[in-house]
C-alpha cells in the first residue's frame, strides 16, 4: 500500500514533532483578509515579532465591502476602519495586498485560485473556514483562527494534528441540472455535519475527474459543512491546465518541473485510507436544503422528513429547524415560496456558475416581488462575465448585477435579509441568522437552481425550465 | 483570563448550560459584531441574537439570568462551534468569562481556538453531559471543576471521566498552548523544510 496525497504532502511540509506531540507544519501560502487579521497583526506587534515570509503571504478584501457603491471611504465607519487597519497592516510588513484598486480584488478563495497562487503540494492557511476550497487544486488547505494567523504570520508554521484521510468515490455521469453542488450537498447529507471531524476528504471518482476545476472548488469548498476541515482532489491535466499562464504559475521550463512535482504527491492508485464512502452519482438529483445546517437537504423532488422517521441524534435539531423555518413535516420542498434570490459566495460564483443561471434566465423575467442579486466572486470573474454579456442576460430579467465581495453569504456588508424573508442562495451555509436577519431563513441549492427559484418565486426544479436556445 | 505561557490544569467555578445540538459560530457571535480590529468587549455580543429581541428587550437565555453571572464553565452538547472559524466566538465566550467548556463533541476548528487561548473543551459522553446540565440547572451555584491534568469533570458527587486529544491536554498542563514560541524556536528547521520545497524557489533550484 502506498501514500496518500495528504500524507505525502504533509510529510515534506513537517519540521518538527513538538513536545506536545502535534505536528509543527509549514504552510507554503498564507491568504489574508480584513476580519480576521487585524487582531493577529496586533498580537504580533505585542510581542515585537515581524511577519517571517511576507512574500508567501497575500491579502485582498471580501467580507466587509459594499457591493452597490464601492466608492471610499465606505458608508459603514466600521468597515472603513477595517480596510484601513488591512491597508496599514499590508503596507507595514511588505505584504501584496489586492485592493479594491486592483483587477484581483475579490472573495480570498476565488482570487488565490485565479492568480495561480494556489498549487499542488501545497500547504495553504486562510482565517476562514471554507479555505478547504484550495483542495481541489491537491494543495492541504485548512482554515485557521486568529492566533494561528498569528502564528503562521510569525513562524509560516501552525501547531496541528494530522488528520485521517477518508476517500470519497463518486462515480458516474451527472444528469442535466445536476451540479458539483448538488454531489456535496448530498455527501454531507450523507454522512451528517460532523462526519468529517478529524479526516480529510479525498474526494476521487469517475465524476470528480470530469468536473472543472470550478466544479471542484464547489465542492471542497463545502468538505468543511461536512465537519472535515480539508477537502482535496488530486490533481491531473485538468488542474494542470488551470493553472498554466497564470499570474503566480510557473513559467516554461519551470512548469514543466513543477508538473513533474505535481504529479509526484497524487495519491497512489493503490494508496491507503482510513474510511472510504461511495456514491453513485447518477442517482443524484438537483439539492435543496430545508433546514437550519447544510446537512439538512433533500432532492428537490422530496419530501421534508418526518421527526418521527429521524434517528434520535437529528431529531432535536430538526426540531427547531421546522420551528425557525415555519415548515411542516412531510411537505414538498418544491413550492416553497421566497423572497430573495442570491447568486454569489466562494461557493459558487464563478463564471461556469454565472453562465449556468445565465441560461436559465435568459429571455425570462424574476417573479413579482422577489429581490434578486447576482455577485460575482471576483474582479475577474465580473470582468470574463461582462465579455460574455452576462450581466445583461441578468439584468434584463430583473436581477442586480453588483461588485466582487462576500453579500449576502453573511452579514458583514450592506447586503442582507429583511425580517423572516427567505433567500434561495448559492452560498454554503444556512445556519440561523447567517444572512443577516435573525429569523432569516436560507435555503441552499445550486445557481441554477436559485435562478429558477428566481423566476417562479418558489422553489422550482430547474430541469423543469427548458433552456433557452441561445444563451 | 489566561496568561500567555501559564499552566491550565484545573478549571473550576460556578458553570452555566447552553442545550442544543449544532450551535455554530454564527449563534455564538452573529457576524455583524466581526466588524471589529480587535477582541476587547466582544463578551457582551455572546449569544446576542438569542439573548436580545431585535428591539433590544432581554430574552430568557442561560447568560442573561442573574445565577449564572459569574460562571466560568460552559456546558454544551453535540457540535458545538460549528461553522465559521471565526475565533471572535471563543473570543466572545472569555471575555464573557468562560473558561472552559464541557461537551458532548465540538467542531474542528473551534476546538483548535479554544486551545489557542487556553480554554480547555472536554468531551464527555452523552449521558454525563445530560447529568451535569441537570445538576447546574437545579443548583447553579455548584462548583464545577474541569479537571484537564487527570482527564475528569466534578460537581458536587459526580466525578465524570472526560476526553481530550493527548496533545491538547499537554499544551494546556504545560502551559504551551500558545504556540508561537514553540514554533519559533525551531527556526532554522524551518528554513531547511522550505529549502527542500520545490516551489518555494519557483521551481528553479
Ligand atoms: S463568500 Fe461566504 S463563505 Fe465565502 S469567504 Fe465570503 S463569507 Fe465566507
Amino acid at each position: 500500500m502506498s501514500k496518500n496525497l495528504l500524507n505525502k504532502v504533509w510529510d515534506l511540509h513537517t519540521v518538527d514533532q513538538l513536545s506536545t506531540g502535534q505536528d509543527q507544519l509549514f504552510i507554503g501560502l498564507h491568504l489574508i483578509h480584513e476580519v480576521t487579521s487585524p487582531q493577529a497583526f496586533q498580537m504580533l506587534e505585542e510581542r515585537g515579532l515581524q511577519v517571517l515570509y511576507p512574500e508567501r503571504t497575500l491579502a485582498t478584501v471580501d467580507h466587509i465591502v459594499p457591493t452597490a457603491d464601492q466608492s471610499r471611504p465606505f458608508d459603514d465607519p466600521l468597515a472603513e476602519e477595517m480596510m484601513r487597519a488591512l491597508e496599514e497592516n499590508t503596507r507595514k510588513h511588505g505584504i501584496t495586498f489586492y485592493h479594491l484598486g486592483t483587477e484581483h480584488q475579490g472573495i480570498v478563495h476565488i482570487v488565490g485560485p485565479e492568480l495561480g497562487a494556489t498549487q499542488p503540494g501545497m500547504t495553504i492557511a486562510c482565517g476562514d473556514s471554507h479555505t478547504s476550497t484550495h483542495g481541489a487544486f491537491g494543495s492541504i488547505a485548512f482554515g485557521i483562527g486568529t492566533s494561528q494567523i498569528r502564528d503562521v504570520l510569525a513562524t509560516q508554521c501552525m501547531a496541528v494534528t494530522r488528520p485521517k484521510v477518508r476517500r470519497v468515490q463518486v462515480d458516474g455521469p451527472l444528469g442535466p441540472g445536476v451540479y458539483a453542488k448538488d454531489i456535496i450537498l448530498r455527501i454531507i447529507a450523507d454522512l451528517g455535519v460532523k462526519g468529517g471531524i478529524g479526516y480529510a476528504y479525498e474526494f476521487g471518482g469517475s465524476t470528480i475527474d470530469a468536473l472543472s476545476m470550478e466544479g471542484r472548488m464547489t465542492i471542497c469548498n463545502m468538505s468543511i459543512e461536512g465537519g472535515a476541515r480539508v477537502g482535496y482532489v488530486n490533481p491531473d491535466a485538468t488542474t494542470y491546465d488551470y493553472i498554466r499562464g497564470r499570474e503566480y504559475a510557473p513559467k516554461d521550463a519551470a512548469f514543466d518541473r513543477a508538473v513533474e512535482y505535481w504529479r509526484s504527491i497524487a495519491s497512489a492508485s493503490d494508496a491507503e485510507y482510513d474510511d472510504r464512502y461511495d456514491l453513485d452519482a447518477t442517482t443524484l438529483e438537483p439539492m435543496v436544503t430545508w433546514g437550519i445546517n447544510p446537512g439538512q437537504a433533500i432532492g428537490v423532488s422530496q419530501t421534508m422528513p418526518r421527526l418521527d422517521s429521524l434517528p434520535d441524534s437529528l431529531r432535536g435539531v430538526a426540531k427547531s429547524a421546522y420551528e425557525h423555518m415555519g415548515f411542516a413535516e412531510a411537505a414538498p420542498i418544491e413550492g416553497t415560496p421566497i423572497d430573495v434570490a442570491f447568486i454569489g459566495s466562494c461557493t459558487n460564483a464563478r463564471l461556469s456558475d454565472l453562465r449556468e443561471a445565465a441560461r436559465v434566465v435568459v429571455g425570462r423575467s424574476v417573479a413579482s416581488g422577489v429581490r434578486a442579486f447576482v455577485v460575482p466572486g471576483s474582479k475577474q470573474v465580473a470582468r470574463q462575465a461582462e465579455a460574455e454579456g452576462l450581466p445583461q442576460v441578468f439584468e434584463r430579467a430583473g436581477f442586480q448585477w453588483r461588485g466582487a465581495g462576500c453579500s449576502m453569504c453573511l452579514a458583514m456588508n450592506p447586503d442582507k435579509l429583511n425580517g423572516r424573508e427567505i433567500c434561495a442562495s448559492s452560498s454554503n451555509r444556512n445556519f440561523i441568522g447567517r444572512q443577516g436577519s435573525p429569523t432569516g431563513r436560507t435555503l441552499l441549492m445550486s445557481p441554477a437552481m436559485v435562478a429558477a427559484a428566481a423566476l417562479n418565486g418558489r422553489v422550482t426544479d430547474v430541469r423543469s425550465i427548458t433552456p433557452a436556445s441561445a444563451a | 483570563m489566561v496568561k500567555q505561557g501559564e499552566e491550565v490544569r484545573v478549571v473550576s467555578g460556578t458553570a452555566v448550560v447552553v442545550r442544543g445540538n449544532e450551535i455554530d459560530t454564527d449563534r455564538i457571535i452573529p457576524a455583524r459584531y466581526l466588524k471589529v480590529v480587535t477582541f476587547d468587549g466582544l463578551g457582551e455580543f455572546a449569544f446576542r441574537d438569542v439573548r436580545f429581541a431585535q428591539d433590544g428587550s432581554e430574552l430568557d437565555h442561560p447568560f442573561n439570568r442573574p445565577e449564572h453571572q459569574g460562571a466560568s464553565v460552559l456546558i454544551v452538547n453535540k457540535n458545538f462551534g460549528c461553522g465559521s472559524s471565526r475565533e471572535h466566538a471563543p473570543q466572545a465566550l472569555l471575555r464573557w468569562g468562560i473558561h472552559a467548556i464541557v461537551g458532548e463533541s465540538f467542531a474542528e476548528i473551534f476546538a483548535g481556538n479554544c486551545n489557542a487561548l487556553g480554554v480547555p473543551a472536554v468531551r464527555v459522553s452523552e449521558s454525563d453531559v445530560e447529568r451535569l446540565m441537570s445538576i447546574v440547572e437545579s443548583d447553579p451555584s455548584m462548583t464545577v471543576a474541569v479537571d484537564v491534568e487527570r482527564r475528569e469533570v466534578r460537581a458536587g458527587d459526580l466525578r465524570v471521566s472526560a476526553s481530550i486529544a493527548d496533545e491538547i491536554r499537554e499544551s494546556l498542563v504545560t502551559g504551551v498552548w500558545d504556540s508561537t514560541a514553540a514554533l519559533l524556536a525551531n527556526r532554522e528547521r524551518i528554513a531547511e523544510t522550505a529549502s527542500n520545497l520545490p516551489y518555494m524557489s519557483g521551481f528553479c533550484a
